[in-house]
């Protein structure tokens, strides 16, 4: 009983870290992205606009938040709350330091691999239940997008897993004591790090809701708060997604003089600034050719990293 | 599609971190406007300070929107004057018609564009927000020194570069 209070108060505590944390990359993503732009993106609300998330929330709150006529509303409701739930659940098996983690499960990866994948299903709820042709479409880019990404997004992780030979991320991040999984995979890195960008709706892959073609895609009928919890979803999964590739491929808290939870964010921040980075620079492909760059590049790719580490793997316990 | 363009793109843009924004802190920093600039529609007054308007409505007329409005009246002395004067900078586009229009000079747009108010009714100027004691960019010029029309102090022919009035009834060549 006790300990399920305090694994209570301590959820509580880390989803309220992790709202702070989300808001606060808003504004560093578009502070960094104006300084890539010349200019400086919000800078009068606090120290350097660092309130400015705050002072959006509010507005946000106080925003008419109404479905269109024709929305099934259950489901209109209920889609944001898809959006941001699974992936604030999948930070719980999200190891931080030596032991610090809400949950650590031995199938955390793939729990935060399915988590990850539900985001999807909030796109296409949100889609349908708006009513509206162009969020239908963009929940349709959503669903096939995830159909191609998800597939190697898996596959190159399991690189990490035959070397590691474990599916808990106490234990991926242990078995990189000697080396980074980086340096031994590094096309599962390259291929992790598009999937993962494409699984967080990421610039450049953010077809669900291309705002040229499709006004806002999933998100169009979207208004308040509604509409900032999916943005809430998003941002998370970036977050959710570097603390993810720290572990797998970047020595999660590992590294000298510093404790590790100092390291794992110092990491995760770096990681999440270059996401930022990539944003900011690279044209959005158009959606036939993130499906074939999919299908026919990066799963075959995935593939034959999974054969060649599969046979180093098998070399090496035979020897 | 698999080329290597989009690493040099990445260092590209990644440089910009360190090359100081082009942005003006507006607050802080005011741009630099010159006396062409057209913000802040002012009635001006001439050298001796009289009101240079004379209420001929051309202004009202050119406006491509209709926010001018006013009404002319006569003053003792015969002189023409806008009773009201009204400029509603809701609608105003700034366009500068009305300063072109102007036969003597008196509306202005100056450099002033700090113009917000809380209330859409106090956007309405009247002449005695519009009115300036000076004399605006045309300095030295009197309308009424160079019109035709007489006034106290000046008869017909007496105006300067205006030749005396002809005689229609007289004989002499």
């Amino acid at each position: 009983m006790i300990g399920m209070i305090i694994t209570a108060t301590i959820s509580v505590a880390l989803i309220m870290v992790l709202l702070v944390l989300a808001g606060t990359f808003t504004w560093v993503e578009r502070r960094l992205l104006g300084f890539v732009q010349e200019r400086y993106g919000p800078n009068r609300v606090g120290p350097f606009g660092s309130l400015q998330w705050v002072a959006d929330t509010v507005k946000i709150l106080t925003k008419e938040d109404r479905p269109p006529p024709g929305a099934d509303k259950l489901l209109y409701i209920l889609a944001p709350a898809v959006a941001a739930t699974p992936v604030l659940a999948g930070f719980g098996v999200v190891a931080i330091g030596d032991g610090w983690a809400l949950s650590s499960v031995d199938v955390g990866l793939l729990f935060l691999l399915g988590m990850l994948g539900l985001t999807a299903y909030a796109a296409v709820l949100g889609a349908w239940a708006s009513n509206n042709r162009f969020s239908l479409l963009g929940g349709m880019r959503a669903a096939a997008q995830m159909l191609a990404y998800e597939v190697f997004l898996g596959l190159s992780l399991m690189g990490v897993v035959m070397i590691a030979g474990s599916f808990s991320m106490t234990e991926i991040v242990e078995a990189q004591r000697g080396v980074w999984f980086v340096v031994l995979q590094p096309l599962g890195m390259a291929l992790f790090t598009i999937a993962g960008i494409a699984a967080a709706h990421r610039l450049p892959f953010d077809l669900p809701e291309s705002e040229n073609d499709l006004i806002a895609g999933f998100i169009t009928e979207y208004t308040g708060m509604s509409f900032g919890l999916f943005f809430l979803g998003e941002y998370l999964a970036v977050l959710l997604v570097s603390a993810l590739a720290v572990t797998l491929f970047f020595g999660g808290w590992l590294g000298p003089w510093l404790p590790g939870p100092v390291w794992f964010g110092l990491k995760t921040a770096v990681i999440a600034v270059a996401f930022v980075w990539i944003r900011a620079t690279l044209p959005r492909p158009r959606y036939d050719q993130l499906l074939s760059f999919a299908w026919k590049v990066a799963l075959p790719l995935s593939l034959l990293n999974l054969m060649l580490t599969g046979i180093v793997v098998v070399a090496r316990s035979a020897s | 599609m698999i080329g290597f363009g989009w690493l040099e793109a990445l260092l590209r843009v990644g440089r910009k971190l360190f090359v100081k924004p082009e942005t003006q802190l507006y607050p802080e920093q005011k741009p630099k406007l010159y006396p062409r600039a057209r913000g802040r529609i002012v009635l001006t007054r001439d050298p001796d300070g009289q009101e240079r308007c004379v209420a001929c409505n051309l202004c009202a007329t050119v406006c491509p929107v209709g926010c001018i409005d006013l009404a002319k009246a006569v003053a003792d002395d015969g002189r023409w004057y806008p009773e009201h004067f009204r400029v509603n900078f809701a609608r105003c586009i700034f366009c500068g018609f009305c300063e072109d229009a102007c036969p003597t000079a008196a509306i202005q747009l100056t450099p002033d564009y700090e113009l917000s108010e809380w209330r859409r009714d106090a956007l309405v100027y009247e002449k005695h927000d519009l009115l300036i004691s000076g004399e605006g960019k045309v300095r030295g010029y009197r309308y009424w020194s160079v019109a035709g029309k007489a006034i106290p102090g000046k008869d017909k022919g007496e105006a300067e570069h205006e030749a005396p009035p002809v005689n229609l009834k007289g004989l002499l060549p």
